[in-house]
């Protein structure tokens, strides 16, 4: 198996395979009510205490579209640089189960409300596009909880009724790393949009992945198999895995492979058929009559249009072209919308004189790791940006030095507190008067005859020992900088 | 007043505003005659005692401007009814009783009507003589073992037998104007969208529409004066202009175009139809209006799209009586065994048979064939009546072409029984308002009536053809009340 960025290879004896993967990713409306009622759609609620009639489906009972459910599909459509389509359909699925009360759920199949469109990827070494084959809203079904009970399954509405979109790629992702910064891209851009939170723990974002395999350099596609509702991008990862690798054993052992839909077992790590194609559901998919078709017009999409905030790739291009951020730099901060405002809001703040790469070096460096070890999201961070900018004006300007920084640093976890009061309160501050440091180096000199005459002799080591000396004596205090001019001109 | 039951609408809100009558009085004379009729198998559900305790709250401090003061009044059970039970005439929802109450039966309620019951009808809507209701076949007050037509048979039965001086039905292929016409009463199905479909039992949602059923014209246009409104509730329901359809009444039509379509001179039509078609014609050209000779060329491929887009939407509409949430559940080993008992159970063979029907037609392989083509000729056939319209203000037919059979008499043969919709179907397809007025009798002495069919949101102009038509044709039914010992 070879494991570069954009290449995932099996090889098995002298052939070479590839995987082919397309996804269809449920991304939860970021909505506070139902895409056909007005039920509320909070996580974590009591089991049935968000169900409105509609969500129950009592006879009689009529869907009327959730306009704001429709605008976020139209800006998530944006985000993905697609078409909006002016008119779109509502359908209706149609199949039995416990916890789909109407016995269909309304989706969109002939004509989704978005069409094709584009997402760039970042990889290590360089860019790819990866295709959209559409966006369409539909309803999400309620919940059945098999484990409560021995005897019976019980059902949860809260969930039936709750606005998704699906995004469905084209078949152009090629490896489980892709896979994942697919997912992070996409989850990246509609976190900037504001329309999915795309919290996977909570099942706001979970996708269909379609596996297929075939010999490197091949222009046809293999039969895909499809994993249904994996919620983890590891999950997407180790399944892909298993998967193309069933699918390659089966080809060598000169056996087909069944176009099927399948299931990701997480704990024995293996996917396992679910149902065949001969028994694929018969969705009888038809116009829900309860809903005209959706038109928008030209005004309503220019109007979102106008709402759309700068998104990833044109906050990357403007972080490299205003702040000469690298592209690795760049990436990295624009990956999610709240560690982009906290380093506008550091940059913002340091004014004028300011140091780019000191500021991009403290957060992506301490902060980042802090947050890390902690467990943190950037907007739960306990150094605001304010502080953190002027920190790192206070080393940009010599107030302190690099490494004292380290250590306020970390006396401003505690409360956030004011670094420059931390220096004040604590001395911190640096050395930087010429004429005290020259006598501090005189002393030490004088104190270390033998080893300067050992310098001069060309014995160049014991510079770092002199340095060492003054750093001490000056209670680390001393710049470092005027250290090391004093100390050339003086030996 | 000993014939209370026998007085119009219009003639008993009259009375009440002039405190001639009570409303505690109208309620109980309507109750007695409702005792005294259970023959008739009219109602499914009587909410006698509680419209009684209604009609004196109503009369210790009546509200004389409202436009049904006191008015008892039963309804079609395909309408929800706040805690009273709505079954659309099915034992899967023999159970049921609503927390809600349907957006046209609020509209009643708060111009002063009182719920004396609930009324039988086909099941699910689906029927054309009321003998597919799980609670037995309902009797026409015309004459002994005749059926009343469906859907709306309870609803017909009650208003010619004077059981209720109003009611509603719904009309998904003619269940409003077939029975009207098979009772010798009158009956609108207003155009799709001009009255709520938010609390009405689903059939076909695109093609159920709710509308009024009266002793004459008058008391017909004062109903849907207060049934039509705009619902944001229902996605269908349109925000256009609605006129005072009782004040605006007029027999004045002098001058207006009445199209002929040849294509509803079908094969086999009875003379005796065919005779009463031709007063029609006569009738409208003597209230001063213009006879049109039209076509409408897609009309006998209307019976066979209605019987593929109503089955399809009725068998997704349906799935929801699952025994999972509510209504009638069988037990079973598993959730699928569950769902196949109660189903099979729980409905009637008229409706297993339209959601078979709807499922295959629905089917991948046979969606383009069936479903899709049926699409495409239900917008041919709404094409027919946007040319006609471009020459005539309103179309004349029969409205059925036949009268009011035996009970039994088609039971074993579908096709039959749905070619009673020949003349009804095409309106609903096209989404257009159409009425059935009483306009003679057969040799049998059975009612027939005539359907006049307007442009979309032009009920006014329908209802006034159909009030000058009446005042010429002067019909009375005969109700012999046989069934009253």
């Amino acid at each position: 198996m070879s494991k570069k960025s954009r290449e995932f290879l099996i090889n098995r004896r002298d052939n070479q395979y590839e995987v082919v993967i397309g996804l269809e990713v449920h991304a939860q409306v970021l909505s506070e009510s139902k895409l056909f009622s007005s039920s509320a759609t909070k996580f974590g609620a009591e089991p049935n205490t968000q169900v409105s009639l509609v969500d129950a489906a009592f006879p009689g009972m009529l869907p009327v579209i959730n306009e704001f459910c429709v605008k976020q599909a139209i800006k998530t459509g944006i985000g993905l640089n697609a078409k909006i389509n002016k008119r779109s359909v509502f359908d209706r699925k149609n199949y039995f189960y416990a916890d789909l009360p109407q016995g269909y759920q309304i989706s969109q199949f002939k004509d989704p409300i978005v069409g094709e469109g584009k997402v760039i990827l970042d990889l290590p070494d360089g860019q790819k596009e990866v295709g959209i084959e559409r966006l369409h809203l539909e309803q999400d079904a309620g919940k059945s909880v098999h484990d409560l009970d021995p005897q019976n399954t019980f059902v949860d509405l809260n969930r039936s009724g709750v606005a998704l979109m699906e995004i469905v790629s084209k078949p152009d992702l090629r490896s489980p790393d892709e896979v994942s910064i697919y997912i992070k891209k996409l989850r990246s851009i509609m976190r900037y949009l504001g329309t999915c939170d795309g919290n996977m723990q909570e099942g706001s974002l979970r996708a269909d992945v379609n596996v297929s395999v075939r010999e490197k350099g091949s222009k046809e596609f293999g039969t895909r198999c499809e994993i249904k509702n994996v919620n983890s991008i590891k999950f997407m990862q180790m399944a892909i895995e298993y998967e193309a690798n069933r699918q390659v054993d089966l080809i060598e052992e000169g056996k087909t492979i069944d176009q099927e839909t399948r299931l990701f077992d997480t704990k024995k790590n293996e996917t396992r058929s679910m149902r065949s194609k001969e028994d694929a559901h018969d969705y009888r998919y038809f116009p829900d009559p309860d809903l005209l078709p959706l038109e928008v017009s030209d005004e309503f999409v220019n109007k979102l249009k106008n709402e759309i905030p700068e998104l990833p790739d044109d906050k990357k291009k403007r972080f490299i072209n205003e702040f000469k951020l690298s592209a690795y730099e760049a990436t990295i901060l624009v990956s999610d919308i709240e560690i982009a405002k906290y380093f506008e809001e550091v940059v913002a703040k340091m004014g004028k004189n300011k140091d780019m790469k000191l500021a991009v070096n403290w957060i992506t460096g301490e902060l980042f790791a802090v947050l890390n070890s902690k467990n943190l999201e950037i907007t739960q961070s306990p150094v605001s940006a304010k502080n953190l900018a002027i920190l790192v004006n206070l080393i940009k300007n010599g107030t302190i030095s690099g490494k004292i920084a380290k250590t306020v640093f970390e006396l401003m976890l505690k409360n956030d507190e004011d670094p420059q009061k931390i220096v004040e309160e604590k001395g911190l501050k640096q050395q930087s008067d010429p004429k005290a440091l020259e006598e501090l180096i005189d002393k030490i000199i004088n104190n270390n005859r033998e080893k300067a005459i050992e310098y001069k002799q060309g014995k160049e080591k014991l510079f770092g020992f002199f340095v060492g000396q003054a750093m001490k004596a000056s209670g680390g205090k001393a710049n470092p900088q005027l250290i090391n001019e004093i100390l050339k001109k003086k030996l | 007043m000993s014939d209370i039951t026998k007085q119009s609408l219009t003639d008993l809100v009259e009375n009440i505003k002039n405190k001639k009558l009570s409303s505690s009085e109208v309620t109980k004379a309507f109750i007695e005659r409702s005792e005294k009729s259970k023959v008739l198998n009219a109602f499914i559900t009587e909410d006698f005692t509680s419209a009684l305790d209604k009609a004196k709250k109503f009369d210790q401090k009546p509200n004389l401007d409202l436009k049904l003061p006191g008015i008892p009044m039963a309804v079609k059970d395909l309408f929800c009814t706040k805690n009273v039970k709505t079954t659309a005439g099915s034992k899967i929802l023999n159970n049921f009783v609503p927390t809600y109450e349907s957006t046209i039966t609020e509209n009643i309620w708060s111009e002063g009507a009182i719920l004396l019951g609930k009324l039988n009808c086909d099941e699910f809507a689906m029927g054309s003589s009321n003998e597919t209701s799980f609670f037995g076949n309902v009797q026409n007050p015309i004459d002994k073992n005749l059926v009343p037509g469906g859907s709306s048979g309870g609803s017909a039965s009650a208003v010619a037998g004077q059981l209720t001086p109003i009611t509603i039905g719904t009309d998904t292929g003619g269940s409003i104007r077939q029975p009207a016409s098979f009772t010798g009463t009158v009956g609108l199905k207003p155009t799709y969208g001009s009255c709520s479909r938010y609390g009405i039992v689903a059939f076909a949602s695109s093609l159920d529409q709710a509308g009024p059923m009266a002793q004459n014209v008058k008391d017909c246009a004062l109903l849907q004066e207060v049934i039509s409104s705009f619902d944001s509730k229902d996605s269908t329901s349109i925000d256009f202009k609605r006129s005072h359809y009782s004040k605006e009444l007029t027999n004045d039509i002098k001058g207006k175009k009445i199209g002929i379509p040849k294509e509803y001179r079908v094969d086999g039509m009875p003379k005796e139809i065919e005779t009463l078609w031709q007063k029609g014609i006569e009738y409208v050209r003597d209230c001063g209006a213009e006879i049109i000779n039209i076509s409408l060329p897609h009309t006998s491929y209307a019976l066979p799209t209605y019987y593929i887009v109503a089955p399809a939407e009725a068998s997704s509409n349906l799935a929801r009586y699952d025994g999972v949430k509510y209504g009638y559940r069988a037990s079973g080993d598993n959730l699928i065994d569950m769902y196949e008992k109660t189903r099979s159970e729980g409905f009637g063979a008229e409706v297993q048979r339209r959601i078979m029907i709807g499922t295959y037609v629905l089917s991948s392989g046979y969606y383009d064939a069936y479903y899709l083509k049926a699409q495409k000729v239900r917008r041919l056939i709404k094409n027919d009546f946007d040319e006609a319209y471009k020459k005539v203000d309103a179309i004349l037919t029969p409205s059925t072409p036949s009268s009011a059979f035996k009970i039994g008499e088609k039971t074993n043969d579908p096709v039959s029984m749905y070619l009673n919709d020949i003349f009804t179907v095409p309106v609903n397809l096209a989404g257009l308002p159409g009425i059935s007025i009483p306009a003679g009798h057969d040799a049998k002495g059975y009612p027939l009536g005539l359907q006049i069919i307007g442009k979309a949101f032009d009920e006014q102009n329908i209802l006034n053809i159909a009030f000058a038509m009446e005042e010429k044709i002067n019909f009375k039914n005969k109700i012999s009340d046989w069934w009253i010992k």
